[in-house]
């Protein structure tokens, strides 16, 4: 669907009106990414992300897939293979630090995407099915992170591997089962590697039709907008080729020249060193991490030290640590407020900022060995964590008195740009036009 | 209903968690090893570049031959290089005449023409041969100790090139009070448990003899087998940098041009 004043597709030469009769591909991507996608025109820097992401996985699948040419997933030479590429390929440390860096920005792009979500409300009705696509994106990408980092062998990889397939066995019953299904045997080993293998190759192309889902669920509300309001008119809208086309490629520049500024001067700032020692079951590295955007995750894992109700802490943690993600599905029937936006939520967006400081000082604590005071550090954030999406924030939207909307889209342009010209340096609030 | 079940949820885990949070902890008597444990120190790298910022600068290749002279009499003793192939020495401005004489200093296994196991002369298509045939020997010949390859070490050690530097230099014969040592190991506050097995490798000045006119001093020698082991780890930094400079040219120019057009295109909404 679309609004009633989108442009439609008109092929222009012979070829076109004979394809389109027959396979309207053209028309299709017109109306997905073209001139016939009409976009909220004040959509701001962070709407970029979305456009960054897909990128970002098609840098992982194109790179990942080259890298699978000359990787050998056999215990005792994976971890040579990968030096192999390093030294011997031509190119290759290229296209590894492109992979191993690229997975770090595809985390980093996309927390900053559901950060976006979460302040502007695009959780909320009508997109509730186009953010649970985003959070099962998430899911996908956090097993195909993990098991891709497993593939080097290294010692961080075999002993991540280790910890976290040694999670399931925290259930009671299924739990010892489940760890010996996904390692095929009782310790991570060549059957471990070519099971992850095989799955890291395949949930990229899963993810990918997932994604698939995620622009279909967009485009049938259109994209959310920083007002929140619904588009009213076509002069809320401007096309999304050429404007965001446009706009977009300055933030994919933008992020290029970041991404080429770890690549190639700083390729290991974001990685652990012990991974640069092939894995050795024998030895137990002295402190063991995950990558840093697992850290919130392990840090809420972590945070369970004592057996609460007969039930014992690692189970806790475990539960914790799943339900501090699945929690955000259902979200958008917790956050009942009617509006979108933080920019008019005075309270909540003061919370959203709370969260943010606590999301990412988890993430300091995760990264950290398990003593005080990181620890205790992350016991009371994580009890915020589960306070703000459990407790607070469905008191708060019932109880919030929020600022009024402006009446559409174009209104809380022209107000911002009317402020602009009379205020200072302070940011303009959109404030309503009678 | 999905909100009081929520709060149910929220509460249990915050109460379990807080519970957690206050609960008294078991007493820790303080880590001396983590007192003694000593940061790297920072020293200006060749391949550092200006201000040692790491974005310019090219190895030393003088300092690279003086270090994998140093690697060859000191090291090479009982650590291998074995990640690294003869060939790879054409990157220290080694002749392939050189390279040569160098790889036929060392022993390969080959099967001779009975099929029988024998040994050959290294070329520069081989690897560096290992020291030890595997673990068991190595840990037999050196006391328990297992001397590990050092192809990678500059970057399986956090700030690897001062790590492997700073480990060279930091040898002290003054143990702190109350830290106990094993006579057969060394105090060294670079290494992770403070205590390491292997005896101070560079021990006395003059001990490699350079033909270059540098400086035949230990900290010289801990220097340059550090910028060589850095090369060892990271053969395609050189590359590596130049690439990257190319790449992020040409990605400000088109970022540029990209934001000269947007500007461009919105000019009419902008006004609007």
């Amino acid at each position: 669907m679309s609004f009633p004043w989108a442009k439609q597709y008109q092929p222009t030469s012979e070829v076109g009106k004979w394809m389109d009769e027959r396979l309207p591909l053209a028309r299709f991507v017109h109306g997905a990414l073209g001139p016939g996608y009409p976009t909220p025109k004040n959509l701001n820097a962070f709407y970029n992300f979305g456009v960054l992401a897909g990128v970002a996985l098609v840098i992982q699948i194109i790179t990942g897939v080259v890298l699978a040419m000359h990787f050998a997933a056999d215990t005792r030479v994976a971890f040579d293979s990968v030096e192999h590429i390093m030294r011997d390929v031509n190119g290759g440390w290229m296209i590894r630090y492109m992979h191993a860096v690229g997975a770090s920005f595809f985390f980093g792009v996309v927390y900053i995407h559901i950060f976006r979500g979460l302040y502007y409300g695009s959780y909320k009705p009508p997109r509730e099915v186009l953010w649970m696509l985003g959070l099962v994106i998430f899911l996908l990408m956090m097993a195909t992170a993990f098991m891709g980092y497993v593939l080097v062998w290294g010692q961080m990889s075999f002993w991540g591997a280790q910890v976290i397939t040694g999670l399931f066995s925290a259930f009671p019953v299924v739990g010892t089962y489940i760890q010996t299904l996904l390692l095929g045997g009782f310790s991570p080993d060549n059957a471990t590697l070519n099971r992850f293998f095989s799955l890291h190759y395949l949930l990229p192309f899963v993810t990918f039709g997932v994604i698939i889902l995620h622009v279909w669920a967009l485009h049938i509300p259109g994209s959310n907008n920083p007002t929140g309001v619904d588009v009213k008119s076509e002069a809320d809208t401007v096309p999304f080729h050429p404007y965001y086309t446009a706009k977009d490629f300055v933030g994919l520049g933008i992020y290029l020249i970041l991404f080429a500024a770890f690549v190639f001067f700083m390729p290991n700032s974001l990685g652990e060193p012990d991974n640069y020692i092939p894995a050795n079951p024998l030895s137990t590295p002295a402190h063991i991490v995950p990558e840093w955007y697992f850290w919130p995750f392990y840090a809420i894992l972590r945070a369970f030290t004592t057996d609460f109700l007969g039930v014992p802490a690692k189970l806790w943690g475990v539960l914790a640590m799943f339900a501090s993600i699945l929690l955000l599905f259902l979200l958008p029937w917790l956050d009942t407020s009617p509006v979108r936006s933080n920019n008019y939520r005075p309270l909540s967006r003061l919370l959203f900022w709370v969260f943010v400081v606590v999301a990412v000082v988890l993430g300091v604590c995760g990264g950290k060995p398990a003593e005080e005071p990181w620890v205790r550090l992350s016991q009371v954030l994580t009890a915020y964590y589960f306070a703000h999406f459990l407790i607070i924030l469905p008191i708060v939207s019932k109880l919030e008195k929020t600022k009024p909307l402006p009446g559409s889209i174009s209104e809380a342009v022209l107000a911002k740009y009317g402020s602009k010209s009379g205020g200072g340096g302070a940011a303009p609030l959109a404030q309503p036009a009678e | 209903m999905i909100r009081l079940g929520a709060l149910a949820v929220g509460l249990l885990f915050v109460v379990n968690v807080l519970w957690g949070a206050i609960a008294p902890r078991e007493a820790t008597s303080p880590d001396m090893t983590k007192e003694l444990h000593k940061h790297p120190k920072h020293m200006e790298w060749a391949h550092n570049g200006p201000g040692n910022l790491g974005v310019f600068g090219t190895f030393d290749r003088a300092q690279l031959q003086r270090g994998f002279q140093v690697y060859k009499e000191v090291c090479a003793a009982c650590h291998s290089i074995n990640r690294v192939a003869f060939r790879d020495l054409a990157d220290l401005g080694y002749s392939e005449a050189q390279i040569k004489t160098i790889s036929a200093e060392y022993e390969v296994a080959a099967i001779d023409s009975n099929g029988e196991p024998t040994t050959r002369k290294a070329t520069g298509a081989d690897k560096f041969p290992l020291v030890y045939a595997n673990e068991a020997a190595a840990r037999a010949a050196q006391n328990g100790a297992n001397p590990p390859d050092l192809s990678l070490m500059t970057k399986a050690r956090p700030d690897g090139t001062n790590y492997v530097y700073s480990l060279l230099t930091g040898y002290s014969d003054d143990v702190p009070k109350g830290w106990t040592k094993p006579d057969s190991l060394y105090y060294n506050p670079y290494f992770h448990s403070v205590n390491i097995a292997m005896p101070p490798p560079l021990a006395a000045d003059g001990q490699v003899t350079y033909s270059d006119g540098s400086p035949a001093t230990t900290d010289q020698y801990a220097k340059d087998v550090s910028a060589f082991l850095t090369w060892t780890a990271e053969p395609k930094l050189e590359n590596r940098k130049e690439t990257g400079m190319a790449m992020i040219l040409f990605l400000i120019i088109m970022t540029g041009l990209g934001y000269l057009s947007y500007r461009k295109v919105w000019a009419d909404i902008k006004k609007a």
